[in-house]
């Protein structure tokens, strides 16, 4: 079935390719309409080719990390804490509840500043605030991660280690989020040290987006609502943000799924090391790190190189649904709106 | 809110002056004038030299094979698809391909290297990192291109110009500032990757030979001289993150500025 498909797959290029050929062959002439049509087969061909990167990337990983698909079962390879490549145990949990933390600890401080944030640029500040404002906030979006990390070992590495024993002192008797803040971690280097440099991370990227969507909703909305006797505030809760909903939703998935693959700066603050977590002051170690430190030297141990792969993969997956979820509900929004 | 604005801003404010901070007192014009020399990560004498030049050469060969990549398909999607359901789904793929972490394109780019019996070198890098800012260059110039009036493409084609043409002389030549952001924007994103170049690019203390040898970069060299026990080696972590700091800068200053010069001449 899927050899049928994959033949008619290249017959289709093939066919392309032909037909490209057959197109110069009869341009001797090289008349401006046939430069045209020519130039119409080649860039179509291109955008094609590039539509194809991304099953390429996701067929490539799966071959690869094959092996050890077929090697383990997958409820071992996701759920079991063993992780010794040297003994042949591969259980990828704590990397993905060291993923799982790391994120959700910088979406709860992103997504309240980013969003508060975008709603004060759209709605209440002057033209000149906004004016310098939206600069340097795109300024932020342009550091290289590697920076980002840097600062977060000279900046929130030393503040979390100082805040760390007062916060489990203070937090670690409340019942149910209590054991949340337990710290037997001295180094600073931590969950949520990674937390709040990626939370830095994706706050130009939600509120990029969330600004748009927010900017879309038409004045006339907020005009009625106003008329009606609402202040700033109420229309804001009532109108707008319940109007363009879907978008933020889609601008927060956007920041998520960024968070997930954010590699390098991550890596430099968790502490890294393979355990699973209890509290916001342990270290982790994400999937994307454990990708970043290991390969390269895999080649000596059996599987660990599909191991590695099959971690990518795990990353491309849940990046991807990610991405298409925002990707469906932003088209759905800007059909509507027109 | 304007707290949140604030604290957003700050920590803008906060990253800018700790890397400053930290990083001038270890500048000196050796690390920029010279290559690292024996016992340089002991914390002996040399520079970054090699990094800098390194860097350069990645993310200039990858946008400039970005671009030729990316040109002709937007063209395709504004010029020849347009509002078509074609043009949407590739658009949808290309923003897929946006969100697709460096890391995975690191691996994909190591695997395809491998497979091809190349080693970690410039040339592997550039079509790494070049994968990495294809997205990035197809979505700006798709905005830009976006933007051109539809009156102005009916005029050249009612004049009789072919679509080619039109693309070319008009839509290019309309647009030329906004492209140029993209693709500085995409320069940007490159120089500063590490993830897509751990594998591909390799690291080497000698300035680039030739596109199969192996490569040093900024970030990298940020990145490895933070992992060693030796506080001079991490203070000259702090300086090449300066200088990281300031190229990215420098280009993201530069290409605003040029767009808003460029755009003197664009009939509105």
């Amino acid at each position: 079935m899927s050899q049928a498909n994959g033949n008619r797959f290249f017959r289709k290029i093939r066919g392309r390719v032909a037909d490209i050929i057959e197109v110069i062959r009869r341009m001797q002439g090289r008349s401006r309409l046939g430069q045209d049509r020519l130039a119409r087969r080649l860039m179509g061909l291109l955008t094609l080719l590039v539509g194809l990167l991304l099953p390429l990337i996701a067929a490539v990983l799966f071959v690869r990390s094959q092996p050890i698909l077929i090697a383990k079962p997958l409820n071992e390879l996701l759920f079991s804490t063993e992780w010794r490549p040297a003994a042949g145990e591969f259980g990828f949990l704590p990397f993905i509840v060291g993923t799982l933390w790391v994120t959700v600890v910088s979406m709860l401080v992103a997504v309240p500043l980013s969003l508060m944030t975008a709603v004060y640029l759209v709605e209440y500040a002057p033209p000149k605030i906004y004016g310098w404002s939206k600069p340097l906030i795109d300024l932020l979006a342009g550091i290289p991660s590697v920076i980002y990390g840097v600062w977060g070992i000279l900046t929130i590495v030393p503040f979390v280690q100082q805040i760390a024993p007062a916060m489990s002192q203070w937090l670690g008797s409340v019942p149910l989020i209590g054991p949340l803040f337990q710290s037997d971690n001295p180094t600073g280097y931590s969950v949520l040290a990674g937390g709040l440099v990626l939370a830095v991370m994706i706050f130009p990227i939600i509120i990029a987006v969330a600004e748009e969507v927010i900017r879309a909703v038409p004045q006339g909305l907020r005009e009625a609502s106003l008329a009606l006797g609402a202040t700033r505030w109420q229309t804001i809760k009532l109108v707008v943000l319940r109007r363009a909903w879907p978008g933020v939703f889609a601008a927060v998935v956007l920041g998520l799924s960024r968070a997930f693959g954010e590699t390098m700066a991550v890596l430099m603050v968790v502490g890294n090391v393979p355990q699973i977590p209890h509290s916001v002051f342990d270290a982790a170690y994400p999937l994307t790190a454990l990708l970043a430190n290991n390969y390269g030297e895999m080649m000596s141990i059996p599987l660990y190189d599909a191991a590695m792969l099959g971690s990518a993969l795990i990353l491309l997956i849940i990046v991807l649904a990610f991405n298409l979820v925002a990707r469906v509900v932003i088209v759905r929004l800007s059909l509507g709106s027109k | 809110m304007i707290g949140a604005t604030l604290t957003v801003l700050g920590s803008l404010v906060l990253i800018l002056g700790t890397v400053v901070w930290r990083g001038l007192p270890a500048l000196n014009l050796d690390m920029l004038t010279q290559t690292p020399k024996g016992g340089y990560y002991l914390g002996k004498e040399g520079g970054i030299l090699n990094a800098i030049v390194g860097s350069f050469y990645l993310a200039g060969g990858a946008t400039i094979l970005a671009v030729v990549i990316s040109l002709p398909i937007v063209l395709y999607l504004q010029i020849y698809a347009a509002r078509t359901r074609r043009a949407e789904l590739a658009r949808l793929a290309i923003d897929v391909l946006w969100g697709i972490p460096s890391i995975v394109y690191g691996a994909f780019g190591f695997i395809i290297m491998l497979a091809i019996g190349m080693r970690a070198s410039l040339l592997a890098g550039i079509i790494t990192l070049a994968l990495l800012e294809l997205p990035i260059i197809v979505r700006g110039m798709d905005e830009a291109i976006a933007l051109v009036p539809n009156a102005l493409h009916e005029a050249s084609l009612a004049l009789g110009a072919t679509r080619l043409e039109t693309g070319i002389k008009v839509v290019v030549r309309q647009t030329a500032p906004a492209l140029l952001t993209a693709v500085l924007l995409a320069f940007g994103r490159g120089i500063g990757d590490a993830a897509a170049v751990l594998f591909t690019a390799g690291y080497t203390d000698r300035l680039p030979g030739s596109l199969l040898s192996p490569v040093a970069s900024l970030p990298l060299a940020v990145f490895f001289q933070l992992g060693t026990p030796f506080p001079a080696v991490r203070e000259r972590a702090y300086a090449a993150a300066l200088v990281l700091t300031v190229i990215v800068l420098a280009i993201s200053l530069i290409s605003r500025r040029l767009a808003k010069r460029l755009t003197k001449h664009v009939i509105r």
